[in-house]
């Protein structure tokens, strides 16, 4: 069990953001196998909301390509409406929220709308989906991307889903965001963290096999590094094998050898 | 459905789909309007996978009104980059929302209230491209949107439009009782002694349906809880072949322009995609004396 993706830590990092008993908006893709894997090690008594209308405990016993897909409906602990799992999200009862993101800049914020004018773009992504909702009203919440250069960028054309904004203390609460904003970008190099009260995102760990310098040079901001900068925890046998039961054929994690 | 379609869906309409967000989309009726030609389209949803790619690809849309268009599975779709990047097969309008604010603008055409306000979209561009979304002072003013048509597709109707609908809902709702009217498609047409037996399940007053549609397999390649899995190689295949508009275009022929109907298309259709493990419900009891 020594070797293992990228995709595959970053599913393992991400999945110790979830704190037990918390109440995690999930979304698509790595964080709902993140999810399985959190439920299944030290997060036994967390809770998923899918926007589309789903409350459940322990994850589906199949694969699935989306949140809608029948197996995740299938014990559910409450199937609803979308705009009842937004009210609990308006609340701010939802602790941790995942989004995904094509381009995130050095304040975590996120753009997954347009790149380059909006007019006419040299992008066009497919825009929020629940991605905006999240990043104003969940208590906190954390993004997962490929890291490249082209994608950590020293700021976003245009902010999809909001972070720390222009990343002065208490730009969140100047702007009535209800919700505490970014807490890490974890990517396929590095976890970046950001300050409880916002600002800018500090390299908090680096995946094993990479360097600080190789993160540096990957990023497009002058990224700073944290005093307690290490290496990244790499996946444990146990989460592997949960990853590796929730996406048997490596649809999200990727090509095992 | 050819029917449903050429009466109460006419060019330039307002159209609501894929309000379920994956599941329960009804392809069926995105190809028939495709097949019917429709244009100048304004199509309004949350997340409808890969149907709003389809028709934007097909040259039936001028508007969107949406929180997201493009594969779920697979990423970005290609044909919404075209036609928002190039202008190919036509230029757009985007109105973007989010999941929440699309529902929200919806529920308030549903109430005939104004406006609803809230607090989502705060420090996001969202609002600057879109006319319905105003930022006030600590809230965001969003502005009523009414679709002409809602299009749904439910496991089970009787011919008066009584649905009966499970799994996760999505924006059905809404977008039901917002509209002018709504289509219903279904998995099975029962007698209404099934739906009368459980109103608690009925989605929307029959008094908004125009039209009921029996079309097994419309949802395909979404799922439909209890009938059908997700079809994750189709939508592959069709992010693959949607690169190019030329490979759209191919795939537009082979699985909409030269498709007949549904029925035609379901022989084409992996059969283990049906679900075969099935799951009820405890009955529920609704004596009165």
């Amino acid at each position: 069990m020594s070797s293992y993706t990228a995709q595959e830590l970053m599913v393992a990092a991400a999945a110790r953001e979830i704190a037990d008993g918390e109440l995690v908006f999930v979304g698509m893709r790595l964080p709902v196998l993140a999810y399985g894997v959190a439920r299944s090690t030290h997060a036994p008594n967390a809770r998923a909301l899918f926007e589309l209308g789903l409350l459940r405990d322990s994850p589906a016993e199949a694969f699935l390509g989306t949140m809608g897909d029948p197996p995740n409906v299938v014990r559910a602990l409450w199937s609803t409406r979308m705009s009842n799992v937004m009210s609990l999200l308006a609340q701010g009862l939802a602790d941790l929220g995942f989004i995904g993101g094509a381009e995130v800049d050095r304040c975590g914020n996120l753009n997954t709308s347009y790149i380059g004018d909006r007019a006419q773009p040299q992008v066009k992504l497919p825009g929020s989906g629940g991605g905006a909702d999240i990043a104003i009203l969940s208590r906190r919440w954390v993004t997962l991307m490929s890291h490249e250069r082209r994608r950590l960028v020293e700021r976003v054309s245009y902010v999809t889903s909001p972070g720390h904004g222009d990343g002065t203390p208490g730009w969140r609460r100047r702007h009535g965001l209800l919700g505490g904003g970014p807490a890490a970008i974890v990517t396929t190099l590095a976890v970046m963290r950001f300050p409880p009260e916002g600002g800018e995102a500090m390299l908090a760990s680096v995946h094993p096999g990479h360097t600080v310098e190789e993160v540096k040079a990957e990023t497009a901001w002058d990224l700073r590094v944290s005093e307690t900068c290490g290496e990244t925890e790499p996946p444990s046998a146990l989460e592997l094998e949960q990853i590796r039961r929730l996406d048997p054929e490596g649809f999200w994690t990727g090509a095992r050898e | 459905m050819r029917e449903a379609v050429a009466r109460f869906v006419a060019d330039g309409a307002a159209v609501a789909m894929g309000t379920c967000l994956e599941p329960a989309i009804p392809f069926a009726a995105g190809h028939e309007l495709i097949r019917q030609g429709r244009r100048d389209l304004t199509l309004v949803g949350p997340i409808s996978d890969a149907l709003f790619d389809q028709l934007i690809g097909a040259g039936c849309v001028g508007r969107v009104v949406a929180a997201w268009v493009g594969n779920v599975s697979e990423g970005l779709g290609h044909c919404y980059r075209r036609a928002a990047e190039r202008g190919v097969p036509r230029s757009l309008e985007i109105r973007d929302h989010s999941n929440f604010s699309i529902s929200l603008a919806l529920w308030a055409a549903a109430w005939n209230a104004p406006f609803m306000p809230t607090r989502t979209l705060l420090g996001s561009d969202i609002p600057s491209g879109n006319p319905d979304l105003v930022p006030e002072d600590g809230w965001v003013r969003v502005q009523p949107v009414k679709p002409d048509v809602t299009i749904l597709h439910v496991q089970r109707a009787d011919a008066a439009g009584r649905a009966h609908a499970w799994g996760p809902m999505g924006i059905s709702e809404e977008a039901g009782l917002a509209a002018e009217r709504v289509i219903l498609c279904c998995e099975e047409l029962v007698p209404s002694e099934v739906t009368l037996s459980d109103p608690n399940r009925v989605l929307l007053p029959e008094t908004k349906v125009v039209a009921v549609v029996h079309e097994p397999g419309g949802t395909h390649p979404a799922p439909l809880q209890g009938f059908w899995k997700r079809d994750h190689a189709a939508h592959r295949e069709y992010a693959s072949r949607s690169r190019t508009a030329e490979g759209f275009a191919g795939w537009l022929r082979e699985w909409v322009l030269e498709m007949p109907d549904r029925k035609a298309y379901l022989q084409r259709v992996d059969p283990t995609l049906r679900i075969s493990r099935h799951l009820f419900s405890a009955p529920v009891d609704y004596g009165d004396e």
